[in-house]
């Protein structure tokens, strides 16, 4: 039932057949789209249609609640992620995810960015300084920490602690980066800096973005994914599907005369 | 759009008759919440009175150099102090690392799983547990065997005490942290010792080292359980495999005596245990409140 409006070049992920199930209740019905590299795509759709549910089966976030169960195949690099022997910690370092409620860890704020690259690098000092830097930067907010590196992440405004959790995320240079609703508990102009920072990610790493504001995702996403009710409704050039919808439900969605 | 019905307006009177009525209702719950507070704390307040008026008059050096003194002498409570001292304290180091890492496993690793429902029942059971049933258990497993009362048979029945109090404390500490922060730590790829050593505990401490004192706190002051392991010691003791003196079971014994100044080093004691269990509830207090 999925209506391809473009096929993207290389793809970095592929779902094929992926179905998941909470206990019994099946959450996504046999989903099939591919993620293309070096792009941001965006997944739209009511609460409860599964986006966030698929996003977190590309970084296995739900092997950690045993009555969650994925099947199908996710293909990262030509690996399954769900049957691959490959320690889940090490899919986890290539594929981020920053979260809706920005998360900062109990610690300084240089802390919360060399927490996550200590897992996988040894690094000198000097060198964890640039990294740090860097990471700041990166999710601009350098200037507004630079002179509280040592002071606690948690006494950070909102949109920074957010910021902060991005700059972890991007801190440990994945290739994939998940992002989780991570606007909805920021202010606009938190938001313009975040989606800014979003633009600019795309050309070292594959965004994907979960969201509930639809021009949020027309705005700051290359492909975007309509789902409703754990199926992929519609997958195509965010311009094709804001503009010239495939499919009735799709258009209904956007232009709010759903349901 | 349908039409909606017309919906019934009270009128202003009607409103006002209906505050006024919540308001009434307020001011007795407010009379009976604060009534019963002021029940809890008169008892507490006059414990207190009672333990300054007779425990501050033995306050003196001799009660921290001298030995328990034999009927109608003068002395101190030095042995007992220390006894309590080594006792409580090797219970806590013992009990301590035994109860986090329980706690740990039941609220990290397999919160729903039977070894799990079936330690969090038993370990109930054990909170609940007289604890003179945990000194009796001590004296047929310990004292019997060796034939002999000893401090480590004491220290181990305190053990037995704070053991459930500090993993109850300690999953319920953790089962706090949000479940966010959890999953942000798992998703830079942290492997589950780390997520749990450097993040979730971590975020918890202040409420573990909470549950550490209160358990501290709570060993302090028993008494059932050291009458039948490390019985007394008129004695200056640190052999751990000797009879041990004790605060709470030398004010037991002096209490009940018929000797004016044993009764008199018995109030001494009820004041130090008193002063030794409020500065750590203040102390926990604090700790919780930087959090």
């Amino acid at each position: 039932m999925v209506e391809t409006t473009n096929t993207p070049l290389t793809s970095k992920i592929s779902v094929r057949n992926l179905n998941f199930y909470y206990g019994k209740y099946h959450a996504l019905k046999g989903i099939n789209m591919e993620i293309p590299e070096g792009k941001v795509t965006a997944f739209i759709g009511p609460s409860g249609c599964g986006k966030s549910t698929l996003l977190r089966t590309f970084n296995r976030m739900y092997g950690l609640y045993p009555e969650q169960r994925a099947e199908g195949e996710i293909i990262l690099d030509g690996e399954n992620l769900l049957t691959t022997k490959t320690d889940v910690a090490l899919i986890r370092a290539k594929v981020g995810m920053v979260f809706q409620k920005p998360t900062p860890f109990p610690m300084s704020i240089y802390d919360n960015i060399a927490f996550g690259v200590k897992l996988f690098e040894n690094l000198s000092a000097s060198e964890m300084d640039d990294r740090v830097e860097w990471a700041l930067r990166k999710a601009a907010l350098w200037t507004e920490v630079k002179d509280k590196l040592q002071q606690s992440g948690s006494g950070l405004s909102g949109g920074q602690q957010q910021r902060l959790c991005i700059a972890r995320g991007v801190a440990i240079k994945p290739e994939v980066l998940l992002l989780d609703e991570p606007c909805s508990a920021l202010d606009p102009i938190s938001t313009a800096k975040v989606e800014e920072l979003i633009a600019e990610l795309k050309n070292e790493y594959t965004v994907v973005i979960v969201t509930h504001n639809m021009q949020q995702a027309a705005r700051c996403s290359d492909y975007t994914a309509y789902m409703y009710l754990g199926d992929l409704v519609e997958f195509g050039e965010t311009e094709q599907l804001f503009f010239k919808p495939q499919r009735k439900e799709t258009e209904d969605y956007i232009t709010g005369r759903f349901g | 759009m349908s039409a909606t019905p017309v919906q019934k307006v009270n009128s202003m009177a009607e409103r006002q008759a209906r505050y006024n009525s919540r308001n009434r209702v307020n001011t007795v719950a407010l009379i009976l919440a604060v009534g019963a507070m002021a029940f809890g704390v008169f008892w507490l307040i006059w414990i207190l009175i009672e333990t300054f008026r007779l425990g501050l008059g033995g306050m003196s050096l001799a009660l921290f150099t001298q030995m328990t003194p034999p009927p109608n002498e003068v002395g101190g409570l030095a042995n007992a102090i220390w006894g309590s001292l080594v006792m409580v304290v090797l219970a806590t180091l013992i009990g301590t690392p035994i109860g986090v890492m329980a706690g740990i496993y039941l609220a990290e690793y397999e919160p729903r799983g039977w070894l799990a429902e079936t330690t969090r029942f038993v370990n109930d059971i054990l909170l609940s547990a007289p604890s003179i049933v945990i000194g009796l258990f001590i004296y047929s497993l310990v004292v019997a065997q060796f034939k002999s009362f000893s401090g480590i048979a004491g220290v181990l029945a305190l053990a037995l005490i704070v053991i459930p109090v500090v993993i109850r404390t300690t999953e319920n500490m953790l089962a706090l942290v949000p479940a966010g922060l959890r999953e942000a730590t798992y998703a830079l790829g942290t492997p589950k010792w780390k997520v749990i050593t450097k993040i979730t505990l971590r975020s918890a401490q202040a409420g573990v080292l909470t549950g550490i004192l209160l358990a501290v706190a709570r060993i302090s002051g028993e008494t059932a359980p050291l009458l039948f392991t490390a019985l007394s010691n008129q004695f200056w003791n640190s052999d751990l495999s000797k009879p041990m003196a004790s605060l709470p079971v030398t004010i037991f014994k002096f209490a009940m005596s018929p000797y004016e100044n044993w009764q008199e080093l018995a109030w001494a004691g009820v004041f130090l245990i008193t002063m030794a269990v409020l500065g750590l509830n203040i102390l926990a207090r604090v700790l919780t409140r930087q959090k």
